[in-house]
């Protein structure tokens, strides 16, 4: 199986650990990874910001990188839901790439299926449930519908040695992030990321980890800000401790 | 450049304690329905089935109107049709004088405070009274609703009693509210007691409904089927204010037609328990036909909605009824409040509504979302709220109204995502500077410094560490 590497620009500037944990994870499962170099942006960034238009060339370029691969894999959970559920829609025809765009967790849980992973976390991590993996991509059941209960992240977290994973009281509420909302709403935003970060912190947690390193970055800025101790971790870090 | 959301929201926040309570307040609503939701087995069925209902009687409105008004005549009811506000305000003022009418008691209804109604009955010289209490207490204290089901949650009742003492409400029936309710040494003339002043309030609004000459309502359901009109209360004043007074005029919106009592049993079960968290409204009152010897109107209102129905993008809006969910689930409005929108409908379903009624004057209302989709999951009738928000925002620049800023940004983003090998350099530098490298340069710095650090640059990119082979 050919998996394409796709590192979103943000994670690819700040968090390159964690593209470097993804990779580890997916070749340690015996899959064939490649990083094509010439990617960037999921585009999202601009259509949040109600500007999808500028981002036509841009999905027309990530559709011809990454058409030859039987998935795209990209750890982070809100750009490979933008990537899979309005590429087309910018451009206004079929994208055989965004069709195969996964996020690493979804992919792990759906596709791969591991029963053990040589993992080892001897950590509290609190779970950051982002709302595009939630409700879009469908890694956890939204707290609003009766639908069984299920939580993909959790499901793979906890097949590392070692970790105890909790979940904040009201576990799918949004942190504020949101792009250019961070920006233009600067108040509610900082609000709902506090709001958010104790509720975390709350669980007692050492680490507070998710599959979207854009919440996560945002949480981090507010925690240190506002001087909290709590650490971040990436979900694929953990998964490809000890890789 | 701010919105006018942003600029009214980061005031609000100045008030931590008062955002705390406005959260807990509405997530505790929200909170009490998804209790119900679990109770139900069948509840995403019913919002599937609520859904299709909603579109297939909102594609065929035309004829479920048509057999709505035939079927009211018939139960003896008059009919009116309202193209716009002025329109409906007129219809309303005629059928007044033809009754020489005085004083009107009014139900809840949110299309009346669509259309201006209250404005209009005063400048012509009559007398209104809302008989909702948070409708009451609003009116009384001249302030607008900041939600829709709940409209004067935000007021304390410290307030509530300061309002009632300088009305005269309290002077005049406090000493028989208190009787047998206050505790001993309380004084009436200061309790701010919330089951003594809705005692008081409840005479107060008693002594109006024996004085009026008519009584308005909404209608939360009209039914093709039968001319029924269906009204949902919690505290029986749509049933007071249609008792008394031998004039009933009933104002709907044309997207509140559904076609049958079937379809009306999949919504009643619906309503309640997403509005309020209960499982019903304490009162659901059907109004057929007038009462001997009184008459009984009914005016459908368009005032926009058949432009609405045939917007390909927007027209899911017409969905909606009214049950305030997306607000209370909402974590903008949540910690935002109603005030701090520019339409009188907050929340995802106002920011919406707002852009259909007047761009211009709404598209501040465009911000206030961070696209956590909430709304979408939590609404009986599935409108796609999230998604139609991400439309409009996708038209400001067109309109006119887009942030410079963003725009500025969003431009600079696509020069460089564009250009692979720009990208790469631009990221080469950014480390150097240990800030925002040149695509983010442009982040309004302060903004983001409001609440958060910058984030730290990587010594090396993903980028760089694969070309040097150091990703294995
Ligand atoms: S959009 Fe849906 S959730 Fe919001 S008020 Fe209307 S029916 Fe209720």
């Amino acid at each position: 199986m050919k998996i394409g590497l796709f590192v979103p620009c943000y994670v690819d500037a700040l968090y390159p650990e964690v593209g470097v944990a993804a990779y580890k994870l997916l070749c340690s499962l015996g899959l064939d990874v490649e990083y094509p170099e010439k990617q960037t942006c999921c585009g999202q960034p601009m259509g949040n910001a109600g500007f999808q238009n500028k981002a036509e060339k841009l999905v027309e370029n990530y559709d011809e990188l990454f058409r030859g691969y039987d998935y795209v894999v990209a750890p982070s959970a809100s750009c490979a839901s933008y990537v899979r559920f309005f590429h087309e829609g910018i451009v206004k025809h079929e994208c055989e790439a965004a069709k195969r765009t996964m996020d690493l967790v979804e992919f792990l849980h759906d596709v791969v299926k591991p029963t053990s992973l040589k993992a080892r976390f001897p950590h509290k991590v609190s779970l950051h449930n982002s709302c595009h993996g939630v409700r879009e991509l469908g890694l956890s059941s939204p707290s609003e519908r009766n639908v069984p209960r299920f939580n993909k992240i959790k499901d793979l977290l906890q097949l590392v040695e070692g970790i105890t994973v909790m979940e904040p009281e009201r576990p799918d509420e949004c942190c504020g992030f949101g792009g250019m909302f961070s920006v233009e709403e600067p108040a509610v935003s900082t609000r709902m990321g506090k709001d958010k970060l104790r509720r975390h912190i709350a669980t007692g947690a050492e680490y507070i980890t998710g599959p979207d390193s854009s919440c996560l970055m945002h949480l981090q800025g507010i925690a240190r800000k506002n001087g909290e101790p709590i650490k971040f971790i990436h979900v694929a870090q953990i998964l490809a401790a000890g890789l | 450049m701010s919105t006018k959301h942003s600029i009214a929201a980061e005031k609000f926040n100045q008030d931590s304690g008062r955002v705390t309570r406005h959260d807990q307040t509405f997530w505790s609503v929200r909170s009490k329905r998804d209790g119900l939701a679990y109770q139900l087995e069948e509840w995403e069925q019913l919002r599937e089935s609520a859904n299709l209902i909603k579109k297939h009687t909102i594609t065929h409105l035309a004829d479920y109107l048509e057999q709505f008004e035939t079927n009211a005549r018939k139960n003896g009811v008059h009919v009116h049709w309202a193209k716009d506000a002025d329109e409906y305000n007129d219809i309303v003022m005629q059928i007044m004088r033809e009754h020489n009418v005085k004083k009107v008691v009014k139900s809840k209804s949110m299309l009346t405070e669509e259309c201006h109604l209250n404005d209009n009955l005063i400048r012509h010289g009559i007398d209104v009274v809302e008989t909702d209490l948070g409708e009451r207490i609003l009116q009384l204290m001249e302030i607008p609703p900041s939600h829709i089901v709940m409209p004067a949650i935000h007021v304390t009742r410290e307030e509530v009693a300061a309002c009632f003492r300088e009305k005269g409400i309290i002077e005049k029936h406090g000493a028989h509210a208190a009787e047998g309710l206050l505790k001993e040494g309380e004084d009436w003339r200061t309790s701010s007691d919330p089951t003594y002043l809705t005692r008081a309030a409840r005479y107060h609004l008693r002594d109006n409904f024996m004085e009026a000459d008519c009584g308005m309502t909404g209608g939360n359901f009209g039914i093709a089927e039968t001319g029924d009109i269906v009204v949902c209360t919690n505290e029986g004043n749509a049933d007071m204010s249609t008792s008394i007074p031998k004039l009933h005029i009933v104002s709907i919106g044309l997207e509140k037609i559904i076609p049958n009592y079937k379809a009306m049993g999949v919504f009643q079960r619906l309503l309640a328990r997403h509005g309020t968290g209960q499982a019903t409204t304490v009162y659901t009152s059907h109004f057929r036909k007038p009462r001997p010897g009184a008459e009984m109107h009914i005016i459908l209102v368009d005032n926009g909605r058949s432009s609405i129905l045939g917007n390909i993008e927007h027209w899911q809006t017409l969905k909606c009824m009214r049950c305030g969910a997306c607000m209370n689930t909402c974590p903008v409005y949540r910690r935002s409040g109603g005030y701090s929108y520019t339409y009188f409908i907050p929340g995802p379903i106002g920011v919406n509504l707002g852009m259909l009624k007047d761009k211009d004057a709404n598209y501040h209302n465009c911000s206030a979302c961070s696209l956590c989709m909430s709304c979408d999951n939590v609404c009986p009738v599935k409108v796609d709220l999230s998604t139609q928000i991400y439309k409009w925002r996708q038209e400001l620049d067109s309109m006119g109204h887009a942030d410079p800023m963003k725009k500025m940004m969003s431009a600079g983003m696509q020069t460089l995502f564009e250009h692979p090998s720009l990208y790469t350099t631009a990221l080469k530098f950014a480390p150097l500077a240990n800030h925002v490298p040149a695509f983010m340069t442009n982040i309004k710095a302060n903004a983001w410094c409001y609440g958060h650090t910058m984030p730290e640059f990587a010594k090396e990119s993903f980028h760089t560490l694969w070309k040097k082979g150091k990703v294995k």
